[in-house]
């Protein structure tokens, strides 16, 4: 083991650390923002609401995640329409394509998380809201998807891990996240048990991080676990 | 008729699939009246209050609150279902309704479970609907426990909190599915009380019960359902006392 290369080359490495993050922070944010309405769609009991988010979910969790990625880097280009678009300066981009991937997979997994956790919210808290006149938008708002953000928490910390190991897939399309920059160092050093682990351990540190956070914000969304039953 | 009667329910049926839960049910409500609803398990009672305020959707059948219309249009799988969500959503806010299992909202502590509809639905400010809670609370005992959720109470305690959540919204009739049917035996008999207390006031109130001896003191009526149908209805005198169906004697004899 030469530590030498490691001390060498880690602010490097840091720097991949940024996108890495800048990656999973971006497209898990857009994920979420779109698997709320595609979790409630789910969970609705109209056949047509419910069916219209399956074909994507089915889509994105019976596809690897690198087909994906390949899908929109190399597949978008070939549509006119695609490189005509104004949206053409991002889409050519790999971060964004990688964000575009990456937002969708995510978006799929998170809205069966959020379904689940609305279809295991007792009927009877639901029916306590209508009787007292609350109609649905209000219900979601107030009561339903409150208790299913309480209860999905720890599967989509799950989630967000998993997205932070799949980032490592950004590299195939050249972006300099942590595992390409990992990648590169080693093309000019040839050390790859060095800088490999190193890489590895920093991905461990991030999910340790996320569990952290999570664990914070699992705390504050179920007050009433804290407190002691008397 | 049905102008000047806090509920009035007009020949309801339900059935699910082939079973015909309900047989034509009526039933008219003035105010200040006491209505127990007793019956077998399994003869309808509870399927009857919720289909006052369209938990349960009837088959067939009319429903007044407070003299209006609830206006009911024919869904596609053969139930009535309300043809203006926005209309259901005002008469359900007239009408409380007490669970059997409470069902309070476990993220929430006791005062917000009991300000949330005052506060999203009446449109009151926080403070206003927060005093007005801890007013709540205090009648049921539980003025104490504001701040505390739902978990660290007994049955007995939730079920006084969703009385109070259900009052906070000053419901013209108030629906109780039996209330204490969830408690340990030692904890009935506070929630009962808060009921005859509510009964004393003057309120309007619907109640499934299995509690025979609370109906026959309480009740201004009782209404004794088998198999769907109403078989004797009357003062409790008359139900408990001297009824006219064979059936209802029999009920009466197995649970005195």
């Amino acid at each position: 083991m030469d530590y030498s290369v490691i001390a060498q080359y880690f602010p490097k490495l840091l720097e991949g650390v940024g996108t890495t993050v800048e990656l999973v922070l971006v497209s898990g944010l857009i994920g979420t923002l779109l698997a709320i309405p595609l979790g409630i769609a789910r969970h609705e009991k109209n056949i047509w609401i419910r069916a219209l988010p399956y074909a994507y979910i089915f889509f994105f969790r019976g596809t690897p995640l690198l087909v994906q990625i390949f899908l929109v880097y190399y597949g978008m280009a070939q549509f006119e329409a695609v490189r005509e678009s104004a949206l053409w300066p991002y889409l050519r981009e790999p971060y964004w394509c990688a964000i575009i991937a990456f937002s969708l997979n995510t978006a799929a997994y998170s809205a069966e998380i959020l379904r689940g956790a609305l279809d295991s919210i007792p009927k009877g808290e639901v029916e306590a809201a209508q009787v007292l006149g609350m109609r649905k938008p209000l219900i979601y708002r107030r009561i339903k998807l409150p208790r299913a953000f309480a209860v999905m928490l720890p599967a989509y910390g799950n989630e967000i891990i998993l997205m932070l190991k799949g980032s490592a897939l950004a590299s195939t399309i050249t972006l300099l996240d942590l595992t390409g920059m990992a990648r590169t160092i080693i093309a000019r050093t040839y050390t790859p048990i060095e800088i490999f682990l190193s890489a590895g351990v920093i991905y461990l540190l991030l999910s340790v991080v996320i569990i952290w956070v999570f664990r914070i914000v699992e705390k504050r969304l179920n007050p009433q676990q804290s407190v002691k039953i008397a | 008729m049905p102008e000047n009667s806090a509920l009035y329910l007009k020949d309801i049926h339900k059935s699910f699939g082939d079973l015909e839960v309900l047989k034509g049910i009526d039933l008219q409500a003035h105010e200040h009246d006491v209505i127990s609803i007793i019956g077998s398990s399994g003869s309808g009672k509870s399927t009857f209050l919720r289909c006052i305020n369209l938990l349960e959707r009837p088959t067939e059948g009319e429903i007044f609150i407070t003299g209006e219309k609830l206006h009911l249009d024919r869904a596609k799988d053969g139930q009535l279902d309300a043809v203006s969500h926005k209309q259901l959503a005002q008469l359900r806010s007239k009408v409380g309704f007490v669970f059997q299992n409470f069902n309070l909202w476990p993220h929430m502590t006791i005062t917000e479970n009991v300000i949330e509809a005052p506060v999203k639905v009446l449109g009151r400010s926080k403070a206003e609907a927060t005093e007005y809670a801890h007013e709540l609370l205090n009648k049921v005992g539980l003025y104490q426990r504001k701040d505390f959720y739902p978990a660290q109470l007994s049955g007995g305690q939730q079920q006084r909190v969703a009385i109070a959540r259900a009052l906070a919204m000053d419901p013209q009739v108030l629906l109780f599915d039996e209330p204490t049917s969830a408690l340990d035996p030692e904890l009935v008999g506070e929630v009962l009380g808060v009921m005859r207390d509510l009964a004393g006031e003057g309120r309007t109130m619907l109640i499934v019960t299995h509690e025979m001896a609370f109906a026959r003191d309480v009740s201004s009526h009782v209404m004794f359902l088998h198999q769907g149908k109403v078989e004797e209805y009357g003062p409790p005198a008359q139900v408990f006392g001297n009824p006219s169906s064979e059936r209802c004697k029999e009920f009466i004899s197995t649970v005195f």
